[in-house]
């Protein structure tokens, strides 16, 4: 058998906080295919950032081990390249600049500086923000951000790129764009991507697989869905589409038949 | 429908045309308005700014010429302080050699000296203020301190400075730099403090080393708040060198004053008293004008 390209092994996480310790996490398993598309799913609090975060080696998990091509991921690193909620771009530099300063770390003693200069542009380029290289952050609109955070999380050729909610806060006709763009750029590179979301549609029309979460504390994997829409995959045909129905039928009576937000975890 | 002409005026680069969006452009541009209507808009404006300080300073000078015209008054009216420093106030240059020099040369010779101990304050201030910054326990430990410290008048300082330089010069460069190093340092230090979880993370995947994250993070993340305190700072070194050099003596503003007080001068004081006030002003402007062109917008977020 072959190993698994990225695997989850029995991930527990514990906070502590003064004398309380909670245990946000447990017996978490899960193996990912090279260029395999998963999303996580779960109630807000569950656990997905923390999970993502152990991915992203931002966090250290109380039990159990990630491993990414057979070796253990402990700190953070350019081939598990995070796209942030709020997509944390540097607000003193342009747009070029925030993808250079990670191009210019990370391929800085492979490529030279003329290599570096095509790569940040052909990567702006795959994001369509080539032509706002110059602006900065605050002139640029929320979802420009988003796409200039995927360029940068790209520009690292990560090994799995990982998105923490990168809609999350973006209009409904903005978010469309940018999953549209997300898909192109994932049936063209197949990378492999892990991403958060709560947006029911979006984990559909996106992955080849959903994670769905049960609530917090000790929250853990409920179920796998896995979603057999053929790509390239178009959101007006899938509105009718019978499979596309029935994944979202599932996650829905997972998420709010038998996993309803219980009432302490509303607080 | 405002999503949609979000959408379409701030993204152009949206993947999708969104069918219909440009009809909408069109219907929400506001109508380019004509450049004479612009031009008074500005002047109006410019008028909204600068009329009403000039209309108060006149008053003030008319209640002050009022005030202090019946014989026997204390202090000279404006047309006497004109009248008496009208020397002082149209040759700037003159030097008939010691300390009678024009304001030019007195004004200089301070700010040579307030460009001095405020350069040294800012860094040595900032570098302490990033360290500082850097852990809690040094800020919890050295914050009370500071807080203290930075309370102490400027003239202070100045026996202890002098007891320990025991020469003017260094003394009163002293007294500059330990009045304005405080808030440099605590301001720099709270902005160290503030750097977003995100911008560290954001380091930590690319992996930056130790220095990379001081030079390309830590400080261009904290630009703002260390301006606060340069700003703060420059202020605090202008009042100090005013004093200090009441008190050592030679060229300079602050002992022209001191120097016309005990020739009886009043005049030449309320004149060198107006021009500190301004150079103060444009010390603190120059700052912020600074600070405006290297933090980039940083502080618009
Ligand atoms: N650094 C931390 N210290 C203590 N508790 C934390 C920390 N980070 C997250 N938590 C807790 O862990 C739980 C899961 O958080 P998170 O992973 O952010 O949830 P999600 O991303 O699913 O909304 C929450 O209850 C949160 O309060
Ligand atoms: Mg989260």
């Amino acid at each position: 058998m072959t190993q698994p390209y990225l695997k989850f092994e029995q991930i527990g996480m514990r906070f502590r906080r003064r004398q309380v310790s909670t245990e946000v996490l447990r017996d978490i398993d899960l193996t990912i295919a090279k260029g395999e598309f998963v999303s996580l799913i779960g109630h807000s609090g569950c656990g997905k950032s923390t999970l993502l975060n152990i991915l992203g080696g931002l966090l250290q998990s109380t039990t159990g081990e990630v491993f990414l091509e057979g070796k253990v991921v402990d700190t953070p690193g350019p081939d598990r390249a995070i796209v942030f909620q709020n997509h944390s771009l540097l607000p003193w530099l342009t747009v070029y600049g925030n993808v250079a300063i990670a191009v210019d770390k990370v391929f800085g003693s492979t490529k030279s500086r003329t290599e570096r200069h095509g790569w940040v542009m052909h990567n702006l380029e795959l994001v369509q923000m080539a032509q706002a290289k110059d602006k900065r952050p605050h002139e640029i609109s929320g979802g420009m951000k988003q796409r200039v955070g995927i360029a940068r999380a790209l520009a690292m050729q990560p090994k799995v790129l990982l998105m923490d909610e990168p809609f999350g806060a973006l209009d409904a006709l903005t978010r469309a764009h940018l999953q549209d763009s997300v898909m192109e750029i994932h049936a063209r590179l197949g990378n492999t991507v892990m991403m958060i979301t709560h947006d029911v549609d979006e984990a559909v029309l996106l992955s080849d697989r959903v994670v769905m979460m049960t609530n917090g504390p000790s929250a853990t994997i409920g179920e796998v869905l896995a979603i057999d829409l053929p790509r390239p995959r178009r959101r007006l045909e899938l509105a009718t589409d019978a499979e596309y129905a029935r994944c979202r039928a599932a996650i829905l009576g997972f998420l709010y038949a038998r996993h309803r937000v219980p009432a302490r975890a509303a607080a | 429908m405002p999503a949609v002409s979000k959408t379409a005026t701030l993204s152009p680069a949206a993947a999708v045309p969104v069918p219909g969006a440009s009809a909408e452009i069109v219907a929400f541009r506001p109508p380019v308005r004509p450049a004479l209507e612009r031009a008074g808009e500005i002047v109006r404006h410019l008028a909204g700014v600068i009329l009403p300080p000039l209309i108060v300073i006149a008053l003030s000078l008319f209640v002050w010429q009022l005030l202090c015209s019946e014989p026997g008054a204390r202090l000279p009216p404006p047309t006497k302080v004109v009248a008496d420093a009208w020397d002082f106030i149209v040759d700037p240059f003159y030097d008939n050699g010691g300390i009678d020099k024009g304001a030019f040369w007195q004004i200089s010779k301070s700010l040579g000296r307030v460009a001095i101990g405020f350069s040294f304050a800012a860094v040595v201030g900032i570098a302490l203020g990033v360290l500082i910054g850097q852990s809690t326990w040094a800020m919890r430990g050295l914050d009370p301190i500071f807080q203290v410290l930075r309370t102490v008048p400027p003239l202070a300082w100045l026996p202890l400075s002098l007891a320990g330089f025991r020469h003017a010069d260094p003394s009163a460069l002293f007294v500059i730099f330990i009045t304005s190093i405080w808030p440099i340092i605590i301001n720099t230090s709270v902005g160290v403090r503030n750097i977003p979880q995100d911008y560290r993370n954001v380091a930590a995947v690319i992996r930056l080393s130790w220095w990379e994250v001081f030079w390309k993070i830590t400080l261009p993340a904290s630009v703002p708040y260390i301006f606060t305190g340069l700003r703060i700072g420059v202020g605090l070194s202008w009042l100090a060198i005013v004093a200090a050099e009441m008190l050592i003596g030679g060229v300079g503003i602050g002992f022209f004053i001191w120097d016309a007080w005990n020739s009886s001068r009043i005049s030449d004081i309320i004149v060198a008293l107006v021009y500190i006030g301004i150079v103060g002003f444009l010390l603190d402007k120059l700052i912020a004008l600074i600070g405006h062109f290297v933090s980039h917008g940083v502080a618009a977020q």
